[in-house]
């Protein structure tokens, strides 16, 4: 079979596929939440009109702000766990483990949780963290306590528990592999220079291994910020975050303030990202451009 | 630093320690509900077991005790697989387009980053509403379909850059020099290069579908894949029949890695045999 396609053209037909699929299935569908933001409803359905009516709702009501405020917070908290226990693991794998085929091997091992359902895995920390749990039993054992500790679950250290444990691993894997690449003589070059360990740490291995840094950041920020079922399970209905109103809304068949809430949060999203995406070139790391 | 000299420096035994916790940290609940799953069957959800038994696994079987959890697996696995297939494919593709320079090669990227920060759930409500104003019945092997490869489609594009940009253009390049056509470059010399780093996205992509609960919510129509079907089971099932379906989810996933990981071995010791019977041709012919 021989097609005669000008060479030009190749990369265009080589994207079309993945383009058309982002095309169909998250630009026209983010543009249909965008318009139904504007639209109006009653108990039987959405009216296509044009309103802000969705909006002034959303900015006048007092929980909007505390709603967002606490998504902005877990956020936070969770980045700077996991960004800090994946960047010391990521370091640990990659420069303290002599060999590199051992260091994949015990990345399998952080990884392999990971294919279980994500929601099974936060359950089980339920036996674990409840008032009659093992770290109770444990406790009030040992006799730390006397009483159950109350604060263990349903409550925002479960919530930030369960974040940390479903996504430091999005924290390791890009760090770990931007670290793997880093040239060891230059590490060999800093040390024969007189650079003590925590100038190569700050000065050698941070700058290089930024693209994974990125990266992580990204995936984690956005997958908290994003997500509605840890919060509801895990804090047990105490606390919410702004894609659980989302959630809310739409079973309650109330479309436009649910797609008004979304339009906000993609836009602070958004800004989170592009502001990350300023101070790290990602595309032009990954693709080796210069 | 470890490797200059022998002895280990002390920031070795201090990050092994953190690192051994972090390992204890990531095992220990599922260690429980592992153990939780063969609960007797007066036992409840936590602590102590009340006895040994396998009744919380029949349960999975009986629909009216648990949800249609035989069903949600004969839709989730091969959903996962079409997406693993089409991951490939397009990741690939779009993979070696950015080898070159393209006009809306910037926008087309920046698309896929804002496709892999959106919410789930919010993206799931977008193609919930388009289907419903086309009047198109979401189904799990459409609508659901593409919302997974929203997910998958950039981590697959990103993996790809990563292992791209670790390969020289002058494979191509010489490839091209001695007569191949484009489609023999991709067949004979790009494709064997990069096969460990599909099979990776590969398996991303499996499990971040099989995985898949907010981007399947308004997608999958009546039909429910496994998250959503555990998801209804965490608000509806209060026995340790959760923590079985935990157990078998980790089996089937065991398997999936498993049988990834062989074929890639296989590849490669075929490879190394390959190589070895040439070199023997090659000296037997001289």
């Amino acid at each position: 079979m021989k097609l005669a396609v000008p060479a030009k053209a190749v990369p265009y037909l080589e994207v079309a596929p993945l383009a058309i699929v982002l095309f169909l299935f998250f630009v026209i569908p983010m543009a249909m939440i965008f318009a139904a933001s504007f639209f109006d409803y009653d108990m039987t359905g959405i009216i296509p009109t044009f309103t802000f009516h969705s909006y002034i709702e959303l900015f006048t009501q007092r929980t909007t702000l505390d709603l967002y405020l606490q998504t902005l917070k877990y956020a936070l908290i969770v980045w700077a766990i996991t960004l800090t226990l994946g960047f010391t693991i990521a370091y640990f794998l990659a420069f303290h483990i002599r060999n590199p085929l051992i260091a994949i091997g015990l990345l399998l091992v952080c990884t392999v949780p990971f294919w279980t359902s994500n929601i099974i895995r936060m359950i089980a920390w339920i036996p674990l963290l409840g008032k009659y749990g093992l770290f109770n039993r444990g406790l009030m054992a040992v006799g730390v306590v006397d009483q159950p500790v109350q604060w263990l679950l349903f409550s925002d250290f479960a919530v930030i528990l369960a974040y940390v444990y479903l996504f430091t691993l999005f924290m390791i894997v890009p760090i770990f592999n931007s670290m793997a690449r880093i040239d060891r003589s230059l590490i060999e070059a800093a040390i024969d220079g007189g650079a003590g360990r925590f100038r190569i740490l700050t000065e050698v291995v941070i700058p290089l291994s930024k693209t994974g840094i990125a990266l992580g950041s990204i995936l984690v920020i956005t997958l908290v910020m994003g997500d509605f079922f840890v919060v509801k399970i895990m804090s047990g209905g105490r606390s919410a975050s702004v894609v659980m109103g989302v959630f809310e809304d739409v079973n309650l068949l109330f479309y436009p303030p649910a797609a008004a809430s979304a339009v906000v949060l993609l836009i602070i999203v958004t800004l989170i990202v592009s502001l990350i995406l300023r101070v790290v070139d990602v595309r032009k790391e990954l693709t080796g451009e210069r | 630093m470890a490797h200059v000299s022998d002895r280990r420096p002390w920031t070795f035994y201090v990050l092994a320690v953190i690192f051994t916790l972090f390992v204890l940290f990531l095992y220990g609940p599922m260690a429980c509900i592992y153990i939780l799953s063969f609960q007797g069957p007066n036992g409840g959800l936590t602590f102590p077991l009340d006895g040994v038994s396998l009744d919380w696994f029949g349960a999975l079987l009986h629909q009216q005790r648990t949800g249609d959890i035989a069903g949600a697996f004969s839709r989730s696995v091969p959903l996962a697989l079409v997406v693993l297939s089409l991951t490939v494919i397009c990741s690939l593709a779009a993979g070696l387009a950015f080898r070159r320079r393209f006009v809306g090669a910037g926008l087309i990227f920046y698309i896929a980053i804002a496709s892999l920060i959106a919410p789930g759930l919010v993206l799931s409500v977008g193609i919930g509403l388009g289907f419903q104003m086309l009047d198109i019945p979401p189904r799990w092997y459409s609508s659901a379909l593409g919302a997974h490869l929203t997910w998958t489609l950039p981590f697959g594009l990103l993996i790809m850059f990563t292992i791209f940009s670790r390969l020289s253009r002058s494979y191509e390049e010489a490839a091209r020099d001695l007569g191949a056509t484009t489609w023999q470059t991709l067949r004979h010399v790009i494709i064997p290069i990069v096969l460990p780093g599909l099979f990776g996205v590969a398996l991303f992509g499996f499990t971040l579908s099989y995985d898949e609960f907010p981007r399947s919510w308004l997608t999958v129509g009546p039909y429910n894949t496994l998250p959503l079907e555990i998801w209804a089971m965490t608000t509806n099932v209060t026995s340790p029949a959760l923590y079985a379906l935990g157990t078998v989810t980790t089996v089937i996933s065991f398997f999936v890695i498993a049988a990834a990981l062989s074929s890639i071995a296989l590849i490669q010791s075929r490879r190394t045999r390959r190589r070895v019977t040439r070199e023997r041709e090659l000296q037997a012919g001289s």
